[in-house]
């Protein structure tokens, strides 16, 4: 790899000596010799399998919950539903001070997707788990569902979720997150040409090759152990600790070791009711998911609508830019408001654009809940963005790489959420671009430099 | 239930054990005799990151019951290196990165063995399809290629 110098060469530091060196990874050896212990390969005496019971609707009333046949089931130990567990609704964010709790861990009254899990059985060997769970008996009077964004933002629509009260997510700045800069409209009453195009996309699930689970021990002093494959350590030991009202201290998380996550396990799903199982019968629980729940029940990455106003002048540079975007967040939150709020600071793109507008919306509809992957909340934006780009450069006759070295963010230059920007280096990525992908682009443009001295 | 005893040898060592009637292998390696190298990941024989090796040939240790197994030689990944000393392929999955989060990487390592002690000088196409019924998901299948012609490589040199 040849690491190039001469890029900002009088305000770099030259003392590193990692970049461009192989290091061996410290977890490597234990992969190719099968001795990494992921969450399942540890086995405890004793060890009861936890199963959920979910639900076949995507809105429904609970009526009444029936677990008398399957407790009475060979090898079923306990049956766990919504008031077994002491602070049955969270939310995730709640850490970061972001509400309101609007999520069950086991449906209480109501469900808001199909798939939700409503009772948890736990008994001796998963069989009897799988068996047991059939047998629970669940009256539901079906409701009314919306599954599309624009539908469930319309008066009338059926309310997915009484915790927020409305079907999206209320902001501090209302009911969308804002951006304002400059005045779009007169930015579009003196472009040369305007495009306005939509965007959309569907949910993607990460499909990691280890499903979601964790193993629990309790540890006989009133601790628990919870071997789990979770991305986010601390989310899922602060969220268990408020969801079962146990300090902290008696909660030991070991993790670290992800069969492949990609954003899919940074929900706190299982490790709650796995730790409520072991507490309430003594006895260590193992909650994998199976892998039609990963594929089914995980939250997938949200689908997303992108509606992008373009006003761009013949010299190539982009005058006003309006953006409105939807964040499918399905039946509750989790990540989901924070994955729309990323996008409406990302919809500028690296662009210097004089007059930009935004709106992003987060809406709730009965499908399965999204949440973390990948970038979510800006890749969707980015394809959306670039392709656009794309199309603006054409609609003036230039080329698309050039189109962007006019518009590409330099520093000093202010960003549409009034940060200056600072340390930009795209027109140096552009420059290495072109080159490697022998795409010529005028000299102007090869002199160019995100840096300026006094930015 | 009723439980029917099983024998084999893995990895050259003499197992027998008393298991439920319709166990899978992966269960039985796993949970009765903790050779965890094994891993469950879809339990429908799609993923291959259950590979072992049979009596020689490539199969899915969750869609094989133990108790067919009966008298068969197994080999996992756990017993692929003799005396500490990794073999080439564990070497070359090293070197060449090609294991990110190891998750896939046992039954990937098995399913390249298998192909080497039939081709030992694979051809890249030979590669491919040799390990096309194992499911990366993270590492990318151009590395873990890449560690199979390699180690192809190293064998070729030391026969050589």
């Amino acid at each position: 790899m040849e690491l190039r110098k001469n890029y900002f060469a009088d305000v770099r530091k030259d003392d590193l000596h990692e970049i461009g060196q192989p290091r061996p990874r410290s977890d490597s050896p234990g992969h190719v010799t099968g001795k990494t212990a992921f969450f399942a390969d540890r086995n405890f005496p004793g060890m009861l399998h936890l199963k959920m019971v979910r639900s076949p609707h995507h809105h429904a009333r609970i009526r009444s919950i029936d677990t008398s046949q399957a407790e009475k089931h060979p090898g079923v130990v306990k049956v766990l539903t919504a008031k077994d567990v002491p602070h049955n609704v969270y939310t995730i964010l709640i850490l970061i001070q972001i509400g309101p709790e609007d999520e069950t861990v086991l449906a209480d009254g109501k469900v808001r997707w199909k798939g939700e899990a409503v009772v948890a059985v736990l008994a001796e060997t998963e069989r009897a788990a799988q068996e047991a769970a059939a047998k629970v008996k669940v009256d539901y009077e079906v409701l009314p569902a919306v599954f599309d964004m624009e539908e469930a933002l319309k008066p009338g629509a059926p309310l997915v979720n009484e915790y927020h009260g409305q079907n999206y997510y209320l902001y501090d700045s209302g009911e969308c997150r804002k951006v304002r800069f400059g005045d779009v409209e007169a930015g579009f009453a003196g472009a040369d040409h305007i495009l306005e195009q939509s965007y959309q996309s569907s949910p993607i699930e990460h499909a990691p090759t280890e499903t979601t689970g964790c193993v629990v021990a309790p540890e006989g002093n009133d601790r628990f152990t919870c071997y789990t494959n979770t991305q986010a350590m601390f989310f899922t030991l602060d969220n268990t600790s408020i969801i079962l009202q146990m300090p902290g201290s008696k909660l030991h998380f070991v993790g670290g070791t992800v069969g492949g996550g990609f954003g899919g396990k940074v929900d706190v799903i299982v490790e709650p009711i796995a730790i409520l199982g072991a507490k309430l019968t003594g006895r260590p629980v193992c909650f994998i998911y199976s892998r039609e729940e990963e594929m089914q029940i995980s939250s997938p990455r949200a689908a997303e609508k992108v509606i992008i106003k373009d006003g761009v002048m013949k010299d190539g540079r982009i005058v006003a830019r309006k953006v409105t975007g939807y964040t499918d967040a399905g039946a509750y939150s989790r990540h989901s408001p924070y994955g729309a709020q990323k996008g409406a600071g990302h919809y500028p793109g690296p662009y210097t654009i004089p007059n930009v507008w935004i709106d992003t919306y987060c809406v709730y509809t009965n499908r399965t809940p999204s949440s973390a992957m990948r970038g979510f909340g800006v890749t969707i934006g980015d394809f959306a963005l670039e392709v656009q780009m794309d199309k603006l450069a054409r609609l003036i006759g230039m080329d698309p790489l050039e189109f962007r070295f006019i518009n590409a963010y330099r520093d000093g230059d202010m960003k549409a959420h009034r940060q200056p920007t600072e340390g930009a280096a795209l027109i140096e990525c552009m420059q290495e671009a072109s080159r490697a992908a022998n795409w010529p682009v005028a000299e102007k443009f090869m002199a160019m430099s995100s840096y300026r001295k006094g930015a | 239930m009723a439980k029917v005893p099983v024998q084999f040898t893995l990895n050259g060592s003499e197992k027998a054990e008393f298991i439920d009637s319709g166990t899978t292998l992966l269960n039985a390696l796993r949970d009765k005799i903790g050779d965890t190298s094994p891993k469950g990941g879809c339990h429908q024989g799609t993923c291959g990151a259950c590979s072992v090796i049979i009596d020689g040939e490539l199969r899915l240790s969750c869609l094989t019951l133990a108790e067919t197994c009966n008298r068969a030689a197994i080999t996992t990944t756990s017993g692929l290196a003799e005396g500490g000393v990794l073999h080439p392929l564990q070497r070359a999955f090293l070197d060449t990165f090609a294991t990110q989060c190891g998750f896939c990487t046992p039954g990937m390592i098995m399913a390249a063995k298998v192909l080497l002690d039939h081709t030992p000088d694979p051809s890249r196409d030979e590669v491919v399809e040799a390990l096309s019924g194992n499911i990366c998901r993270c590492t990318g299948y151009e590395p873990i290629i890449q560690a199979v012609l390699t180690a192809a490589r190293a064998n070729s040199q030391n026969a050589a």
